[in-house]
Formats: structure tokens, C-alpha cells, sequence
């Protein structure tokens, strides 16, 4: 099929950043500000929801701008892989935006103007990245992601913000300007072009094995936003952010930015041929199946309840480059449409763990005991979310994780079944207790009177626990798109 | 005859030079000064329109004997590798003049005369095909830029103009002794073409290769004759680091590619592999005296060091994506660090101190500075969209081809850039306003702004699209490996 030419890739991207744009020159007319995220939220959501259909159709949607070096063109394309990511990122802003309204006025935040200019940009990234055509428009994308995310992350300028952002920046520019630079120079070198290839770019090219394994792994450590141990540090730091940025960015936009890109070496730069000729996806599964189990056990000794949704973060981005390196098709089905489902129940619960701050405070999972009686809407959504995470059915991890399990067994690696298996004990292991000690611990319950549901807050957290069981239903849009990447 | 224009654009400074001398008031001193450099400036750009990209030939140029006795010529003309540093010098002529119009404040005449001296002669240099008449540039430039750090230099601008003096007078001997070699060698004369044309026997090469790399070496600077540079950079005004930053630290690298690489190629070849390994010891070595800075100047200075370290590494990749590379790194280099001491000026001059510690949070009190200085900082780290990304790019892909182990050391000063740079943007506009009440700090002004745009634009230029760029150098690039590589079968 004949890819169509459009504007609508970079029109997608523009209307984010002329949004912190509008929020900028808003400074002062709080109001006014306020509504620019929702509505160029919405905006960028219907232009990706335009392009849908011809996608779905097996066809791509793309704009080639002009050229950088021989070889290297800026040009944007929306594919199948690019929609999985740009429909969640963009439908899971329209509610984040409304979340952060709500959570910013109702905790009297500082420097909001820079907060939703930085965030609106964020999604320009995010979505720029998800529609890069080739490896040079997606690190630009990539490397804008990083810097419009580090205000948000010392936001509060306090101690621990300037220690967490620095941690930030450390791991994520030392990843870039180290490993990765080196992997790019060296595929622009052997292949003289940085395209994404059906197939696998370096699949062609006259280079010897242990060459090519280096370049691998300089990508797979160098895309620290994937988060795979041990680049995986920078992501609890990051929690000193606000809620809702470690809810979209760091459960969603950021982290995904990083899988995806992952994901883009694996089928597009490598291939899966050169990946089992060269034995680099069993190598690459050992290595986050580590990751997973390893994450897992530290979610399970953290008591303040956005670390240990940072970690379970970790554990599941492992998940889904899992479902990629296994190399089957079933496999990878189940890790792409992992970045929908993933995302939606765990943006879930970093928006109960802001709406619990909001309303009481707290942030260690000890002292929420029967917090679940006061914030009924909260802990149930949270609940909703946490049997998604587990895989229970009918919820969208369920989905997911089916395929992974099954993909597994379809490549005839039955260790990596048994590691989904033990991850989901484990994911229940340290996500149930939270419900159990909202509902029935009741030993300190808080007056109603100072800890009720706040509207702005609940409303979005419902809505995306509701996405969480909807995509559960009816997986057919992220199954289809996931199948299309495959095809 | 073609209308003379190289010869306007180096003499058109001269000539303003000499007005200066019979005006009396600052104010005219000020604006005669950026009106020749504006002119000059606009005469580069005429000079960038007209030139076609297609050949690698020597374009606009001029040719009239001077000393028929000996061979020497007075001859002027560019290709794609000078041009691209006429347009530079003219661009910083008048951002040098913009930068100087109050920081100098005392012998306003007198300063400017040198500035324009100065631009005449760096222009000069570029534009000559006579080895006699660069050589004449090329000294004479020691003296306006002398008298720049000697004069208007901060505390310990003596010591820091005399060792700049001896260093760099120490280079230019070995490199007068070459010349005198390759005049006698290279059959009489004194035009570099035919003198490139020579086929030397390869010990002659030998010694003469290495009597360019110490005196070109000194002007990269390249690690361990780099040492003239911090105190050169600390103690020049604000103009003068500019001036030192953005084109005297090109003519090094131009040096080797003019003389070096085409005249001398099969040395060349056989001692590139020590070149390699000389820059990659200078962008490490550079990398961590910066990481180790407290003063923004010194910091700014010694990733200079490392940055050059990039730009002799792909000069010396020998290929031509190390050779593009290494070219545009060295515009690149140009632009941003530039910048970069502009900014520093542009911060001193409100502040009266150049340690990082003691600031922070400017931010708050200058979010215009901030920002673009954010633009510099991400430009000079090489953050993918920014010009130096592409030079670093094609630098590290054809140091790659040529050695796999310099290209894995390159990419570790590339780390240490982002951590002296992020690390410094930091400390100095992040977090709570510190220095506050000592000293006013307000946001940049029209002219500065108008110094600043330029560089902004090309910053993202070159990063998002320098096809033009790699354009206008690219038939010369080409030509140049042929010499080479001819010249080594």
C-alpha cells in the first residue's frame, strides 16, 4: 500500500507545542492557561485518531520534510508501531490534563505555568517520537523528551528534587551522549543511514558479529528510558516529581519513549533475523527477565507507595521488550499491546497515589490503613488497576499477558513462562496489600470531614481504571495495530 | 579583471582601522567600527552567494605580482574549506564590536582600531594562496591580538599575553623554517597551489610535517602545548575571547588542512594514526580540566581543548565523513564557543565575578540570558538538533572507520561534555537566586540580543539542516581526499 503524504504526523506534534506556547504567553490568565492542556489535548488526540484507519488498513501516513546528512532525512511517519504508542500517549493526556489541573489548584503548586508548559511540550516529544521515521528524527524527539521532563522532575526545588533530577539527567544524558552516540555514529558509518527497514537495517550490512553485538547493546543500555537494569535507577529518583508527571511521563510518555525506542532497533534497525543469527534476543530475554523479577522484589520492600509503583514500572517495561526479543510473532503481539495496557492501568494508580497525597497527604502505603473507606472511588480504581497489573481477566494486562505466556511457549522457551508467572505472584504480592490496607485496616481512620474524594482528581483516576477494563473487552484496535507491526 | 572583492573584504577593515585614528569621540568610534564590520559582513555573504559549490577550483580570485624576484605573488581567492571561515570572521566582526560597545572602558579608539586590525588580518589568512603573504598574516596577527589581551586583559593580562606570544611566536619559527624548506624544495615558489601540485620525497615530508605540527599544534591548541590557551581565554575582554575562540583556534585546523594533508600527503597518511591519538588524549584530557572548573571562563576554555580535540580527529580519520565532519565542527566549534564567551561577558559585566559557585538561579533574574545560554550549553554538549551534533556525528562515524578504539575514547569526551556543561547550566540558572543584592542582574539588552540571535539561528541551522553547509565544502572535501589518497598509492 502506497504510503499517504500528510501534514497531519507534524500537525499532531505542532498543536502540543504551540500549547506551551499558549500556556507561556497565558502566564498570567490562570484560567485561561488551564484550559489550553484539555483542549490541545483533545486536539492531538482526534488528529491521531484520524490517521487510524489508514493504518489499521496496513497502510502508513508520513511527511518527509527534508534532508539532514546523505542518508538521514527529518520525516515523520505514522505506522503501526507509532500508533500504539501516539493513541495511548495522546487519549491518556486528554485525562491527565484534567488530573493536573485538579491536583496542581488543589495542592497550591508553585510555577504552574512552567510545570504545563513543560509537560504540553512532553507530549510534543512523545508523540514527535512515536511518528520519527527513521533513528536520527526519533533521538531528537528522544533528547527534547529528556530536557522538557527535567523541570518537572526538580519541580518542587527542594533538596530532593535537585538530588532526583540530577540522578535524572545523569543517567539519562550520560546514557545518550555515551553508548547510544557511539551506537549511532557506528550504524551511520556501516549502513550509511539511520532508516527503519522492514527487516532490519543492519541486516545488509558487511560487519562482524561481535561488532554488531556491541552496537546492540550500546543501543539497549544506551535507551536508559527503557529502564532495564542496571539503567533502571533514574526512575524512583524521578518520583519526586508530581504526581502527575510520574503518572503520564513516568508511567507512560518517558518510559514508553524508551521501549519504543527499543523496539525500533529490534524490528527495524536489527531484525529479527540478525537477532537470532546472532543470538542477541535469548540474550536480551535473560537480561530483563532479570530485570522483572529483580524489580519486582524491590517494589515489594517499598512502603512509600509511588516508589513501588516505580519499581513495578521497571519491572513491566521488561515485559514488554520481553515480548519483542522472544522473536515470535504471538510474543511480540503481547509486548506491544503491553504498552497500552500497561499503560493505562498504571497512569491508574500514580493518579491514586496523587489523589491519596491530595486528599490526606500520605504517601506510605502503612499509614493508609482504611483510607479505603474515605476515598471509596480511589482504592476501588486502584484495586481495578491492581488486578490489571496481576493479569487477572477481565482487564487489559490479562490481555497482555496471555499473548506473552502463550508467545513464550510458541518460541519454545518455557523458562520465560515460568518468569511471567512468578512476576504476577510477585505483582500481586506487592500491589494487593495496598488494597487490603485501605479496606480493612481500620485501626487509624481519618475523619470524612478532611479526607474526601476531590472531583478534578477522582474523575480522571475512574476513567482510566474504566480504559483499564474496557481494553480488556475489547482489545481489537491494539491487537490489530500490534498484528500490523508483526505482518 | 573581476571586481576585486576578496581584497575588499580583507581591506575594507584595514582601511576602517585607519579612519578610527582621526575620530575623537567614542560614540563615532563605536559606530564607524560596526559599520565596516556590518559592510565587511555583507560582502562575506556576497562573496557565500556567489560561490559555486559544484568545484573544488579556487573561486573570486585575484593575482597580481609583488616580489617577481622571489616567486611571491600577491594572491587571493577561496575554496569551499575558506570560505565557510570568511563568512565566520565577518560574522564575528561585528558581534566583537557589539560585545565591546561598553564592556571597554578605557582607549575605546585605540581597542577598536585593534579589533579591526585584527578582522583584516584573520581575513587575510584565509584568503591567501601566496605561502608569503599568509605568512605575512599569519604574524602579524600575533600583534593586535597582543595588544588586545596586554592592554584590555583582566589582572594578569601581561603574563597571560606574553606566554600567548611565546607560545604561538615559538610555532611560527618552525613554521617559517618550513616554508623557507618548501620554497627551496617546491622549485622557487611561493603559490600554494603549485606547491601543493609537488610530489616530495617522503623524508622531506617527514620533517616538514612535523615542523607544521608544532606550529600549527600550538594554535588548536592541541594537548600538551594547549597551556597558553586558559590563561590567553581568562585574561582577553570579552571581544578577544571571542575573537580567540571562534577563528584564531580554526586556523590550526586549517593549517593542516591547507598545508598538511594536501602538500604533505603521504606523511600525512603514515602519522595519522599519531594524530589520532594526540586528539583523543586532547578531548579527554580537555574533558576532565573542564569538569574540574570552578571559573566559567577557564571551563569555557578548556572544552575548547576537547571540542578541538573532535575536529583534529576527523581532519585526521582521513575519510569523508571525518573530513566533513571535522570542517563543520570546526564552524560549529566557532559558533557555539563563541557564544559561550559572550555569555560569560555578557554575565561579568553584571556580576564582576566568573565563579560558578557564586552563582545561581539567574534564571529568575534573567530568563532571556538563561535560555539561550541553555541553547549554547545543549549546542556545545552536541544535543542531537543542535549543530554540533551533526559534526560530532560524522567525526565519531568516520573516526570509527579509521580506528575503532579512538572513536570509543572520542565518545567518552563527548560524556564528560554533557557533565561539565549540564553540571555548570545548573549551577549557574538553577535553583534560588544567590547572588542577589551584591550586584544588579538584569536580562539582555537589544544590542546583546542582536549579537546573540545569529548565532542562535545557525545553531539550528546547521543542526536541523546543514545540507548548505556540507554543501559549500563538499567538492573541496572530496578534492582533498584525492590529494591525499593520491598521493599515498
Amino acid at each position: 500500500m502506497e504510503p499517504v503524504t500528510s501534514i497531519r504526523p507534524l500537525l499532531a506534534v505542532a498543536v502540543a507545542a504551540l500549547a506551551a506556547l499558549a500556556v507561556l504567553l497565558l502566564n498570567n490568565r490562570h484560567k485561561l492557561r488551564d484550559a489550553v492542556s484539555p483542549l490541545a489535548a483533545m486536539a492531538m488526540l482526534a488528529i491521531v485518531a484520524s490517521m487510524a484507519p489508514t493504518v489499521l488498513a496496513g497502510g502508513t501516513v508520513e511527511l518527509r520534510l527534508f534532508e539532514i546528512l546523505p542518508g538521514v532525512e527529518f520525516a515523520l511517519r505514522a505506522d503501526a508501531l507509532g500508533m500504539v504508542f501516539a493513541t495511548v500517549s495522546s487519549l491518556l493526556w486528554v485525562v491527565a490534563a484534567i488530573y493536573s489541573i485538579g491536583y496542581m489548584r488543589h495542592l497550591n503548586e508553585h510555577a504552574q505555568t512552567r510545570f504545563f508548559a513543560c509537560f504540553a511540550t512532553s507530549l510534543a516529544a512523545a508523540v514527535g517520537g512515536a511518528f520519527a521515521a527513521n533513528l536520527f528524527t526519533l533521538v531528537i524527539f528522544y533528547e527534547v523528551l529528556s530536557l522538557v521532563t527535567y523541570p518537572l522532575v526538580y519541580h518542587h526545588e527542594d533538596e530532593e528534587g535537585w538530588t532526583g533530577s540530577r540522578k535524572y539527567l545523569v543517567y539519562l544524558m550520560g546514557a545518550s551522549k555515551s553508548v547510544l552516540l557511539a551506537a549511532l555514529a557506528l550504524t551511520y558509518q556501516l549502513a550509511g543511514s539511520l532508516d527503519f527497514v522492514k527487516g532490519g537495517l543492519l541486516a545488509t550490512v558487511d560487519a562482524s558479529a561481535p561488532l554488531l553485538t556491541v552496537i546492540y547493546f550500546c543501543y539497549l543500555f544506551g535507551f536508559a528510558k527503557a529502564a532495564i537494569m542496571p539503567m533502571h535507577a533514574w526512575l524512583p529518583a524521578a518520583m519526586v516529581a508530581p504526581t502527575p508527571v510520574s503518572a503520564l511521563l513516568h508511567a507512560v510518555a518517558v518510559v514508553k519513549m524508551g521501549v519504543f525506542c527499543v523496539l525500533r532497533v529490534v524490528f527495524h534497525i536489527f531484525g529479527a533475523g540478525l537477532m537470532n543469527g546472532l543470538g542477541l534476543g535469548i540474550a536480551t530475554a535473560y537480561l530483563v527477565s532479570f530485570t522483572i523479577l529483580m524489580a519486582s522484589i524491590y517494589a515489594l520492600t517499598r512502603d512509600d507507595l509511588k516508589a513501588r509503583l516505580a519499581y513495578s514500572t521497571v519491572s513491566q517495561l521488561s515485559y514488554i521488550v520481553l515480548g519483542a526479543v522472544l522473536l515470535s510473532p504471538v510474543a511480540m503481539v503481547g509486548g506491544i499491546i503491553h504498552i497500552a495496557a500497561h499503560a493505562f492501568s498504571k497512569i491508574t494508580l500514580f493518579f491514586c497515589a496523587g489523589s491519596i497525597y491530595c486528599a490526606s497527604g500520605k504517601r506510605n502505603i502503612s499509614e493508609m490503613a482504611g483510607i479505603g473507606r474515605r476515598l471509596p472511588w480511589t482504592m476501588g480504581a486502584f484495586f481495578v488497576a491492581s488486578l490489571s497489573m496481576i493479569g487477572t481477566p477481565p482487564t487489559a494486562g490479562f490481555v497482555s499477558k496471555w499473548y506473552l505466556a502463550l508467545g513464550s511457549v510458541e518460541a519454545g522457551e518455557i523458562a520465560f513462562l515460568i518468569v511471567i508467572l512468578v512476576s504476577s505472584v510477585l505483582n500481586a504480592a506487592y500491589f494487593l496489600p495496598v488494597s487490603y490496607v485501605a479496606f480493612f485496616r481500620t485501626e487509624a481512620l481519618e475523619s470524612p470531614a478532611t479526607v474526601h474524594e476531590i472531583p478534578l482528581v477522582t474523575i480522571p483516576l475512574v476513567a482510566t481504571a474504566a480504559l483499564s477494563v474496557a481494553m480488556g473487552i475489547f482489545p481489537g484496535y491494539f491487537l490489530a495495530l500490534a498484528e500490523g507491526v508483526v505482518r | 579583471m573581476a571586481f576585486p572583492l576578496l581584497s575588499l573584504i580583507v581591506f575594507i577593515p584595514a582601511a576602517g582601522a585607519v579612519v578610527l585614528m582621526f575620530l575623537r569621540n567614542d560614540g563615532a568610534v563605536r559606530w564607524t567600527a560596526l559599520g565596516v564590520t556590518v559592510l565587511d559582513f555583507l560582502l562575506a555573504i556576497a562573496v557565500l552567494a556567489g560561490f559555486d559549490t559544484t568545484t573544488h577550483e579556487m573561486q573570486f580570485t585575484e593575482m597580481h605580482p609583488w616580489v617577481p624576484a622571489l616567486g611571491i605573488t600577491y594572491a587571493l581567492g577561496v575554496d569551499g574549506i575558506s570560505v565557510l571561515f570568511v563568512f565566520l570572521t565577518a560574522l564575528f566582526g561585528w558581534i566583537c564590536v557589539l560585545a565591546s560597545w561598553v564592556a571597554i572602558d578605557r582607549k575605546m579608539k585605540e581597542f577598536m582600531i585593534s579589533l579591526l586590525a585584527m578582522q583584516a588580518l584573520m581575513l587575510g589568512v584565509f584568503c591567501a594562496l601566496d605561502l608569503f603573504l599568509f605568512y605575512v598574516f599569519w604574524e602579524a596577527m600575533l600583534i593586535p591580538m597582543y595588544v588586545i589581551i596586554g592592554v584590555w586583559g583582566g589582572d594578569g593580562r601581561v603574563y597571560a599575553a606574553f606566554k600567548f606570544f611565546l607560545y604561538t611566536l615559538a610555532g611560527s619559527l618552525l613554521f617559517l623554517i618550513g616554508v623557507i624548506v618548501l620554497y627551496i624544495e617546491g622549485g622557487g615558489t611561493f603559490d600554494i597551489l603549485a606547491l601543493t601540485a609537488q610530489d616530495l620525497p617522503f623524508r622531506v615530508q617527514s620533517w616538514l610535517f612535523f615542523a607544521f605540527l608544532i606550529a600549527f599544534a600550538v594554535k588548536v591548541p592541541m594537548v600538551p602545548v594547549h597551556t597558553w590557551l586558559p590563561d590567553a581565554h581568562v585574561q582577553a575582554p570579552t571581544a578577544g575571547s571571542i575573537i580567540l575562540a571562534a577563528v584564531l583556534l580554526k586556523m590550526g585546523a586549517y593549517g593542516f588542512l591547507r598545508f598538511s594533508l594536501p602538500m604533505l600527503p603521504e606523511a600525512s597518511v603514515h602519522y595519522s594514526p599519531l594524530m589520532l591519538v594526540l586528539s583523543a588524549l586532547a578531548i579527554v584530557y580537555g574533558g576532565l580540566l573542564a569538569l574540574a572548573q570552578d571559573d566559567l571562563k577557564k571551563l569555557v576554555a578548556y572544552s575548547s581543548i576537547s571540542h578541538m580535540g573532535f575536529v583534529t580527529l576527523g581532519i585526521f580519520a582521513l575519510n569523508l565523513r571525518g573530513l566533513e565532519g571535522g570542517i563543520l565542527q570546526m564552524f560549529n566549534h566557532g559558533v557555539t564557543t563563541g557564544a559561550l564567551f559572550l555569555f560569560v561577558g555578557l554575565i561579568y559585566e553584571r556580576t564582576h565575578t566568573r565563579s560558578i559557585a557564586e552563582y545561581g538561579g539567574l534564571m529568575k533574574a534573567a530568563p532571556v540570558y538563561t535560555s539561550f545560554l541553555a541553547l549554547f550549553t545543549l549546542s556545545s554538549m552536541a544535543l542531537p538538533g543542535t549543530n554540533s551534533f551533526i559534526g560530532e556525528l560524522l567525526v565519531l562515524s568516520g573516526g570509527f572507520a579509521a580506528n575503532v578504539a579512538v572513536g570509543a575514547v572520542a565518545v567518552l569526551g563527548a560524556l564528560l561534555g554533557a557533565a561539565y556543561l549540564l553540571g555548570m547550566y545548573r549551577k549557574v540558572a538553577l535553583g534560588p537566586l544567590r547572588l542577589g543584592a551584591r550586584s544588579k542582574v538584569y536580562d539582555v539588552n537589544l544590542r546583546e540580543l542582536t549579537a546573540i540571535l545569529p548565532l542562535a539561528v545557525l545553531v539550528l541551522w546547521v543542526g536541523l539542516y546543514p545540507k548548505p553547509f556540507l554543501g559549500i565544502i563538499d567538492a573541496s572535501v572530496n578534492y582533498l581526499l584525492e590529494q591525499v589518497h593520491g598521493g599515498s598509492q
